[in-house]
């Protein structure tokens, strides 16, 4: 019995490592917001949220098989709540029961039976909500739930239950064999099922099978602490057993609990985001075969949360380009921009819906960010080496099909060298089929990139009135040099660049 | 017919050479070399062997050193974990044995012996096929070889071995039932019941999100127990030819042990308990090799040796051991050593003589490479670090010592003196050594001096200086370095430039990288 949820072939890992570049993400894209929206202070709802979030599907139906489960759950947030209580009412339950410690095998089996007893009451009342509620749910991931709990826990399954339970009482003795071993010890000892049970009359009489005996002398005390050792041995691997079913069972209301706390997280994180007035839609994921990613209404949801109103939303079209250049004023909003297209991927690849009216891209193999950090202000060459050995951890994860954004990087260095280092890294990343998204003021390099692949780079700009005011808009268009810059530039650079456009 | 398989000895060559040792009381100089410390460590855990008369019985002949040295070669280089392996059998099947001596019940007893043939059948089975495989190339496994094939072809090995296998096998497929109810016990054929457990598994496998850890109870000990004796009788009513015939193999088997099997059981332990030794200085990276030995060449020469037993301590501590090189060439006899104190002079002293003797117990000894002597005798004169209270009464007692020494020594003898003779003014001491050294001198014996005295390190072409030495910025700090140069105290200097990596040998051997 798998839960399947999460994924249509797998259990969801809630305890998996998350990505290498999981810090990275989480403090380049304010991350720790729309986790803490999505748990709302709840550890268990956290760790869910971090690892659905961040660990991402690789293939478009992965993507739809969970945003169709989504769809149900914004649909029936009540009964999703539900299931999802009972799950924690079990473990509560479960944990009210006094363990007794791997002492005697016997006490393991007492221990077992009754935590057996509270997961057969619960299975049931599972089953009483798949009954109930179960033809109100349309994706294949909660059909397909439903159903296999109708289908398994039926009426009889619970008397066989029930039949183990009397059994395990051994209110008639044990019957265990054996076989001989080192010094004709006992070996192999195993509790068996008689074939027959025996009416009680045989006893008396002793049967064919029942000719060899003899009885422990009352005062023999080794004697019946070996009687009850040997019984234990025999309880032994029939304990272990029932032991292991227990934590079969709870592991089933962990996974169920598990999986549902991914959708909790959804809805947690929509009322935020609707409660503000901002909306969300499910994307249309595309294969890595068709690269695309375009966006309209695109906002950062986590600034969306912290301020609540007044956060600007940008369109974006990028056919095929495998590098986009973001360039333009400071506090322009560019930053913003690159975190709110890192986030509605992820959020695309863990099967949410995202902070836009429309979206649309690729499954991309991992999103990585290299962000200017903020401390890191002063140009030192420390800064240099703490960077480019991010980068470098970068380089060593991310593979092809991967996307990369760079908020500022190779700025911690003079424009030459920033430009040249930036260059080269980004160049080898695009011919290996890593998509870049640059935010930059390093004009040398953008300009490098328009001499070199005018065609397969994209330049946007973050837009500046003529008074100097911000709108906070990324459009079309080409780096501008900084006015300080570009006197400089054209004097040093003009007689070798072919004819710029702007004079034709 | 199969002829009677030649005897062998795994330690002696021939034969007879190990015979009346057991009874060797360990040599003086065990004590001033620390070697006592030493073979006790190694025979510490094997005891039940009584291999200590074995490491005080140094080899008279280079070939019967080259045996033993051709022995080890084979155990390091693939043999290890057979031989091993077959010691640790024989010590269960004696267990076993001795298991069944302390049984009352008959068949439990039966049952112990026959386990021990099992075993014993099995060890000498597995070593003689891994013998074979491996074609060992020192005569000592060679012999063992021949011997073990032979054996195991014997009648009286093929029959123990089937009869313990047919008895085994029957008592392996013996099963049965036992049911316990309150202070009565059934006992009946096994009808193949099935097991519960899986039963009760398989009704809840469908849960199972990932395996399940084991909640099993252990059990330290077999159930075997009176008890279990009773059981046992009632199951032999329902086997009872199978176990009248465990009851008569334990009358005809009872003595299996074959005394040469068990002679060599006992002194392969001699190679094993050594190796077992050394292994810890091994892995922390100290070299141990087969020195070259010689009864009558006195050019003798070590590379990266060191004190074992100091190393043996240093590593359980984790600490570096330091490694020093010697050698005599051509008239060279007698290493004069000195220097500061608690520079590592004693320590060397030492190493020079446990090398000389583990070479002639055959064993692998200190050090990259080594050329050695097979000496006749190894005397050492360790001064006594007891409380003085008659100087002139302990001056006189070393002397009539060192006069033995000098009495008994040959020109193939190693004496060893170590602050010898110093208990007197320095202008005494320096006569005295002067005298003992030149008698050394005299006699052609190899020798280690070790004084405090410089002047004692220019007494001729047949005196070598060895000096140790300190780290210069840090005199306090010893290097436990023993170099060969002048004692006249530039040793300093040459420190310097060492730490620096800017002797000649450092400098030369950076460059040319």
């Amino acid at each position: 019995m798998k839960v399947l949820l999460m994924h249509c072939d797998r259990n969801f890992d809630w305890q998996q490592e998350l990505p290498a570049q999981a810090p990275n993400l989480i403090q380049d894209l304010g991350l720790e917001i729309l986790f803490n929206h999505m748990s709302g202070g709840d550890e268990f709802l956290l760790q869910v949220a971090q690892r659905g979030v961040l660990c991402s599907l690789a293939e478009p139906e992965a993507i739809i098989y969970r945003q169709q489960a989504l769809s149900d759950c914004l649909a029936h947030p009540e009964i999703v709540r539900a299931i999802y209580n009972l799950t924690v009412e079990t473990l509560v339950e479960k944990k009210k029961i006094f363990g007794w410690f791997s002492q005697t095998p016997e006490q393991n089996l007492r221990y077992a039976v009754q935590v057996m007893e509270v997961l057969v009451r619960m299975l049931k009342r599972l089953r009483q909500v798949a009954l109930e509620s179960g033809t109100l749910f349309h994706s294949p991931a909660f059909k397909r739930f439903f159903a296999m709990l109708l289908e398994e826990l039926g009426d009889e399954y619970f008397a066989i239950i029930n039949e183990h339970l009397r059994r395990l009482q051994f209110r008639r003795g044990v019957l265990i064999s054996a076989g001989l071993g080192k010094g004709n010890s006992a070996i192999d000892i195993v509790l068996r099922s008689p074939l027959t049970e025996k009416p009680r009359w045989s006893e008396l009489i002793w049967g064919p099978r029942g000719r060899l005996w003899f009885d422990v002398h009352p005062r023999d005390d080794a004697g019946h602490q070996a009687l009850s050792e040997l019984q234990a041995r025999g309880v032994n691997l029939v304990a272990n057993a029932l032991t292991q079913s227990t934590e079969h069972v709870l592991g089933f209301f962990i996974q169920l609990r598990a999986e549902l706390a991914f959708y909790l997280g959804c809805l947690n994180l929509r009322t935020g985001l609707n409660g503000r007035g901002f909306e969300t839609s499910l994307p249309e994921p595309k294969p890595a075969s068709e690269p695309s990613l375009s966006a309209l209404g695109l906002y950062d949801p986590a600034l969306a949360l912290v301020t609540g109103g007044g956060v600007v939303a940008n369109d974006l079209a990028v056919a095929g380009k495998e590098l986009v250049v973001i360039t333009g004023a400071n506090q322009g909003g560019k930053s913003t921009f690159l975190r709110s297209i890192g986030l509605a991927q992820l959020l695309m690849q863990a099967g949410m819906f995202v902070p836009a009216t429309e979206f649309s891209a690729n499954v991309a193999t991992g999103v990585f960010t290299h962000f200017k950090r903020e401390e890191d202000k002063t140009m030192t060459r420390g800064k240099l080496d703490e960077e480019l050995n991010r980068m470098s951890q970068i380089v060593d994860q991310i593979r092809p099909g991967g996307i990369l954004l760079c908020n500022e990087s190779f700025a911690s260095t003079n424009e030459r060298e920033g430009s040249e280092i930036g260059h080269q890294v980004i160049g080898a990343l695009n011919e290996v089929g890593v998509k870049v998204l640059l935010v930059t003021h390093l004009f040398d390099l953008s300009q490098r990139f328009r001499r070199e692949a005018p065609d397969g780079v994209l330049f946007l700009r973050a837009e500046r009135l003529a008074d100097g005011s911000r709108t906070f808009k990324i459009r079309e268009g080409e780096a501008l040099p900084t006015s300080h810059g570009m006197d400089l530039y054209d004097e040093i650079f003009r007689d070798g660049l072919p004819a710029p456009t702007a004079g034709d | 017919m199969t002829h009677e398989p030649a005897r062998f000895s795994i330690l002696f060559d021939p034969i007879d050479a190990g015979l009346e040792l057991d009874d060797r009381e360990e040599p003086a100089f065990f004590a001033d070399l620390n070697l006592d410390q030493v073979f006790d460590a190694v025979t510490g855990s094997r005891r039940e062997y009584n291999l200590a008369a074995f490491f005080r019985s140094a080899l008279p002949t280079a070939a019967s050193v080259v045996y033993r040295q051709d022995v080890f070669r084979d155990i390091e280089s693939g043999l290890a974990e057979h031989v091993a392996a077959f010691a640790e059998q024989m010590r269960r099947a004696r267990s076993h044995l001795k298991a069944a001596g302390q049984r009352q019940a008959r068949y439990s007893a039966a049952a112990w012996v026959l386990d021990a043939g099992e075993i014993y059948c099995a060890a000498v089975i597995a070593l003689e096929r891994a013998l074979s495989d491996f074609r060992p190339s020192s005569l000592g496994f060679q012999r063992c070889s021949a011997y073990l094939a032979a054996y195991v072809k014997s009648q009286a090995f093929q029959q123990l071995a089937n009869e313990t296998m047919r008895i085994k096998r029957g008592l392996g497929q013996s099963g049965y039932c036992v049911r316990v109810r309150g202070s009565r016990v059934v006992v009946s054929d096994y009808r193949r019941e099935p097991d519960y457990s899986v039963e009760v598994l398989a009704t809840f496998n469908k849960f199972q999100q990932r395996d399940a850890d084991s909640h099993l109870v252990k059990f330290t000990t077999d159930f075997n127990n009176h008890i279990q004796e009773r059981i046992v009788e009632l199951v032999a009513r329902l086997y009872p030819e199978l176990f009248r015939s465990l009851l008569s193999y334990c009358e005809t088997h009872r003595a299996f042990l074959d005394p040469v099997v068990a002679r060599f059981d006992r002194e392969v332990e001699f190679y094993l308990a050594y190796l077992a030794y050394i292994e810890p200085l091994k892995s922390a990276g100290l070299s141990f090799c087969y020195p070259d030995v010689s009864t009558s060449s006195k050019e003798v020469d070590a590379e990266e040796t060191f004190d074992i037993a100091l190393a043996s301590k240093l590593t359980r501590e984790n600490r570096h051991v330091v490694c020093n090189d010697f050698r005599l060439s051509q008239g060279e006899r007698i290493f004069v050593v000195s220097g500061p104190n608690q520079g590592g002079k004693t320590t060397f002293a030492r190493s020079f003589g446990q090398l000389h003797y583990l070479a002639s117990l055959g064993c692998p000894v200190p050090g990259r490479r080594a050329q050695l002597l097979l000496c006749d005798r190894i005397f050492a004169h360790f001064e006594k670090h007891e409380v003085i209270e008659d100087l002139q009464g302990k001056l006189q007692e070393e002397l009539l010592r060192v006069r033995e020494i000098l009495r008994d020594a040959t020109d193939s003898s190693i004496v060893i003196m170590n602050e010898s003779l110093a208990s007197t003014t320095a202008e005494d001491s320096l006569f005295l050594g002067r005298e003992v050294i030149g008698r050394l001198m005299e006699l052609g014996a190899l020798g280690v001096y070790v004084t405090f005295i410089d002047e004692l390190s220019r007494l001729g072409a047949s005196v070598v200086s060895m000096v140790s030495t300190v780290v210069p910025d840090n005199p306090a700090e010893r290097t436990f370095k023993i170099e060969r140069m002048l004692a006249d105290g530039r040793a300093y200097a040459l420190a310097i430039a060492k730490r620096h990596g800017l002797t000649h040998g450092s400098i030369k051997a950076r460059i040319g990288r």
